[in-house]
């Protein structure tokens, strides 16, 4: 822990926005469309092909698919007959103008931070900078008792905490800045806390241990965010500069971003000036560590192992089938190494998706690819290939098993049935197309 | 009656590299930008590891290249023979596509040097009259090594180029190429790593008192984030560069460094299979009104636009000057009109030698590995004694271990038992010594439009009249010459040449170059140059043709960092004055 974070809070009333105060309309308006941008509405609240802000994806949730609604300022099917207060209700407290609770895969229990003026300038944006869309989305019909509302309420009672924001005077003003948006407009605890029996995200601040520590997303692992000093793997091993760097562009000298944080980092983060990027990076390195277990190697036996899995593949003799898989197809982007490329080809060695318990999203991303996303500052985007064409389901299980246990990796294998399984789920996965015999390039329109 | 389309501000033809770069600039300076391709679109997910790497579909089938039948050049050695139309590529690959050559290049990025810039004014001064053929029709640029240098420089860190620097700011730099003008900053990237045939070169070449030096390559040797925000891999040696895709996003392209980017802009579209016929221009031909173009179902479609970017390969870009009338076409008779005037090309030659007892591991290489040497530049060696003008550059290059092109003594069989056994016996134990020179321009080496043959929109083929003259076959025998040495030095078991010699003519059916150059010149007098300095039609103000049509003659070396740099000192010439003032940039009095 540096200094940094001592420097204690300074007082007064605009410390928790990075911009000046702003009397003009447009300037509102504005200030709306970048928080909005922070809460990553638009990732919710539009289909596949449909209008910004029109709502209807689907999202699938224990309970049954919920359809997210149309929030543009449509007066019959949007909200454009809301008032600010109630528009407020509906951000921190999940309560729809006709006073029936939303469901909460709205995250309000987060958005209950939000300061009055950051609501006043999203209501704003939401009545005056988003076109309105006449369209119904999809009703949410959840089966019996998911169904009744009014259950809600309850569920709110013992899990949605609707206190306002109080700064800690512990934290410099950028780091309270940070947390500010990380518990809130963020609300990355949706996907990093893990959730109780109740679905109920086991906390909404940093005071929990168990926030922000990891959490299990349908088969992928969205990993511990708490950076803190530990024992140096994760995302314990970035600097503040490697989290802005992510949050900006999907990559940095570590990682490159993969699974649902791609359309985070499109549509949300990538948006966010390099101030307040800066301050989610000191706050999330304000966070502690998860608790080492007590049988982790230390960081002198890790690189150890990396060294042995490196000099192996090099001498490439006895080889196993999955190192063999490796040389043949991973190492020329990720090398022997396992170190990638920097900023480019993302570090397999300690790689969270890599290590994660369950092993679907390193076979998903194995089977089908990726693609980072492009951002403002960084468009680049040098897709993997999928290869579901070229490899079975046993050696995709003999090259997961190895990469999970190479360098200083310390997963447990992986079986030619949990391949099967991904493999069965994969819709149309244009870059793992087999190449066309014909002679023609196996073009994916609108690919970049 | 034409379809028509919403006017834009600029429309580019070709979305290669000319094309993409003029769309970032064009942009930068707010410009509503369209760019039409007649290829299909082309993303970095289409050479997708290991898909690109496949010899006998993008090697041998030329999957990345112009297919003959939708626009072959027809071809003749001179002004008496009745040109015909190509039936297969041979000579030249150019590329097809979004991308174009940009894509499936090999990825040589070298600069001309400060003498190349200004041919003639050097010839006028180291040669007496007399001594040159007086056919030769050689020009400067109009545009001078300082005026280029920053375009050179800006284009090297939007490819990631590495290599070592020979001449920092004047300073000469341990390693690099002595020769070179100076760089007013070192390579973005050191060197690729080297290969057998390049510590063999590099040690021969020493000896006799060379200063070779690191192929200077756009296949990137360490990761590289360019100035647009784009990204290469480092390059991992799989030998897979020209012809290809790079499965490994190492190789400099459009794909790699600017589409990306350019696409993310609001104010550019583009539209593939999209094939241009012609500008079409206003009544009394002074501007360009838009252009004409074919849809993927086939239907005319009229583009309006207030600028024409021809983007297109060098000799498309000619062909559609002459199909639109801009300009008047050369006539090499009475040596009137500028448009398909001074066509060029390169020279290419080299001993192929094989050792018994030394592995060259070739599958394990680049595109631009490899040494090379400027020792016989213009101006850095005595030609005029030896009675030719140009140069060459000497380098020993081991651009691909793929299996079917992979070099085999003369005598082999093309097939069976006897071509197993010799592919077995030769492979990896092959190195080449090779000569990349200069070609003057000539009066009877030209482009126009074939009187006879027509695509299959009716358009006139460009016909091509080009033969070796004794310039450039004076020039392949010294350089064979010096090569010999080389091997002499190197003593391999067992050698063969290929050089043009005296008596030999330009054949069409083997690989020489894709480095066609000139045909639509630049320079400074309109009497001999269909464009500007600023690469701007003499006769249609609003009409800009960047690309390798410009060269009035070509250099010892691989053109691509020039097309680029010109293509941008264009482009800033645009930016700060044409579109404050649209007009001729140049008086032509």
């Amino acid at each position: 822990m540096t200094a940094r974070y001592l420097i204690p809070l300074l007082a007064g009333s605009t410390l928790l926005s990075s911009m000046p105060a702003f009397a003009d309309t447009d300037d509102i308006v504005k200030r709306g469309a970048y928080l909005a941008r922070a809460g990553d509405c638009v990732a919710c609240h539009s289909s596949p092909q449909g209008k910004p802000f029109a709502g209807g994806l689907g999202i699938e949730s224990p309970f049954g698919t919920i359809y997210s609604t149309n929030i543009t300022p449509d007066k019959e099917n949007g909200i454009g007959s809301y008032t600010e207060e109630q528009f407020a209700a509906a951000l921190r407290e999940g309560k729809r103008a006709d006073g029936a609770n939303l469901y909460p895969a709205m995250p309000y229990p987060s958005y209950a931070n939000l300061t009055d003026e950051d609501v006043h300038a999203l209501y704003a944006y939401f009545m005056q900078g988003v076109e309105p869309v006449a369209s119904q989305p999809p009703k949410t019909s959840l089966g019996f008792p998911f169904n009744q509302r009014w259950g809600i309420s309850a569920w709110n009672w013992l899990f949605a905490d609707a206190e306002p924001f109080t700064p800690q005077a512990s934290h410099d003003e950028l780091t309270e800045r940070g947390r500010y948006l990380v518990e809130g407009l963020g609300h990355c605890g949706s996907c990093h806390t893990p959730r109780g029996i109740a679905q109920q995200e086991k906390a909404l601040g940093g005071d929990s241990e168990a926030y922000l520590a990891g959490a299990n997303l349908n088969g992928w692992w969205a990993p511990s965010l708490r950076a803190g000093d530990g024992d140096g793997q994760g995302i314990e091993s970035w600097d503040t500069q490697a989290i802005v760097d992510y949050l900006e562009t999907g990559r940095n000298v570590h990682a490159t971003v993969g699974g649902e944080m791609t359309s985070v980092i499109a549509h949300s983060t990538s948006y966010l000036s390099e101030r307040d990027l800066m301050g989610i990076a000191q706050y999330l390195k304000s966070l502690p560590a998860n608790p080492t277990s007590d049988d982790a190697a230390s960081t002198e036996a890790r690189e150890q192992s990396t060294d042995e899995t490196a000099a192996h593949l090099t001498a490439a003799k006895n080889l196993s089938k999955g190192e063999r898989l490796y040389i043949d197809n991973c190492a020329a982007c990720h090398f022997n190494a396992g170190e990638g490329a920097d900023r480019v080809f993302p570090q397999l060695d300690g790689n969270s998706l890599t290590n994660a318990e369950n092993p679907a999203g390193l076979i998903h991303t194995m089977l089908a690819g990726a693609r980072p996303p492009a951002t403002s500052k960084i468009p680049a985007q040098l897709p993997m290939p999928g290869f579901s064409w070229r490899l079975s389901d046993e050696e995709i299980a003999s090259l997961a098993t190895f990469v999970r246990g190479a360098w200083s990796n310390d997963a447990g294998p992986v079986t030619a049935e949990q391949v099967a399984e991904v493999r069965d789920s994969l819709g149309d996965t244009p870059l793992s197309r087999a190449p066309d015999p014909n002679g023609s390039l196996n073009h994916e329109d609108g690919g970049q | 009656m034409a379809k028509q389309q919403p006017r834009v501000d600029a429309v580019i033809v070709g979305l290669g590299w000319t094309g993409s770069i003029m769309g970032m600039e064009l942009t930068d300076a707010g410009l509503n930008v369209l760019a039409l391709e007649r290829g299909a679109d082309r993303s970095n997910a289409d050479f997708a590891y290991p898909k690109a790497a496949d010899e006998l579909q993008y090697g041998i089938r030329h999957t990345m290249m112009q297919k003959p039948k939708q626009s072959a050049v027809t071809i003749r050695r001179n002004l008496d023979e009745r040109a015909l139309p190509q039936r297969k590529l041979g000579a030249f690959l150019p590329g097809d596509g979004v991308g174009g050559a940009g894509a499936h290049w090999t990825g040589v990025l070298i600069r001309p040097t400060p003498t190349d810039l200004q041919l003639k004014s050097f010839a006028d001064q180291a040669f007496e009259p007399g001594v040159l053929q007086d056919d030769m029709q050689i020009q400067d640029f109009g545009v001078t090594w300082d005026e280029l240098e920053p375009h050179f420089t800006f284009f090297e860190n939007v490819c990631g180029q590495s290599g070592t620097t020979g001449n920092l700011r004047g300073e000469t730099q341990e390693g690099g190429d002595p020769f070179e003008g100076p760089r007013s900053e070192p390579y973005p990237l050191p060197a690729l790593q080297d290969t057998q045939n390049t510590e063999m070169f590099d040690k021969a070449a020493r000896q006799l008192g060379y200063h070779p030096f690191p192929n200077p390559s756009a296949n990137v040797s360490r990761a590289w984030t360019n100035p647009y925000g784009m990204q290469l891999g480092p390059c991992n040696y799989c030998g897979f560069c020209s012809r290809y895709g790079c499965v490994n996003y190492s190789k400099a392209s459009p794909q790699t460094c600017i589409l990306n980017a350019l696409k993310q802009r609001s104010n550019f579209a583009y539209r593939t299979h999209a094939n241009v016929t012609r500008v079409e221009l206003a009544a009394d031909g002074k501007t360009a009104t838009g252009v004409t173009y074919i849809d993927e179902n086939g239907e005319e479609v009229f583009q309006p636009a207030d600028m024409v970017i021809l983007a297109s390969y060098a000799l498309n870009n000619v062909r559609l000057m002459l199909n639109s009338g801009i300009g008047q076409m050369y006539d090499p008779v009475s040596r009137t009109g500028t448009v398909g005037r001074n066509y060029a090309y390169q020279i290419g030659g080299g001993i192929h030698m094989y050792f018994d007892d030394i592995e060259f591991n070739p599958f394990a290489t680049a595109g631009a590995t490899g040494r090379m040497f400027n020792d016989f530049s213009p101006g850095n060696f005595d030609s005029a004694s030896h009675g030719f003008i140009g140069g060459a550059k000497m380098h020993s290059s081991q651009a691909s271990g793929t299996p079917i092109k992979t070099p085999l003594p003369k005598d082999t069989p093309s097939w069976g038992q006897g071509y197993k056994d010799a592919l077995q016996k030769y492979y990896g134990h092959h190195m080449k010594l090779s000569m990349t020179g200069s070609v003057m321009s000539y009066r009877t080496n030209m482009l126009d439009l074939d009187p006879t043959w027509k695509d299959p929109y009716g358009m006139p083929l460009l016909r091509m009249t080009f033969d070796w003259k004794e310039n450039e076959l004076k020039l392949s025998r010294f350089m064979r010459d010096r090569l010999r040495e080389i091997a002499d030095v190197l003593k391999p078991d067992h050698m063969e040449e290929s050089f043009q010699l005296n008596g030999d003519h330009f054949k069409v059916t083997s690989y020489v170059s894709t480095h066609n150059v000139g045909g639509a010149v630049m320079g400074t007098d309109p009497s001999n140059s269909a464009l500007n300095r600023y690469l701007q039609s003499w006769d249609v103000h609003n009409v800009f043709v960047p690309g390798g049509n410009a060269f009035p003659q070509n250099f010892q070396a691989n053109p691509t960092d020039l097309i680029a740099a010109l293509t941008y000192w264009s482009a800033k010439k645009i930016k700060e004055d044409y579109l404050k003032n649209p007009g001729p940039l140049m008086s032509r009095a």
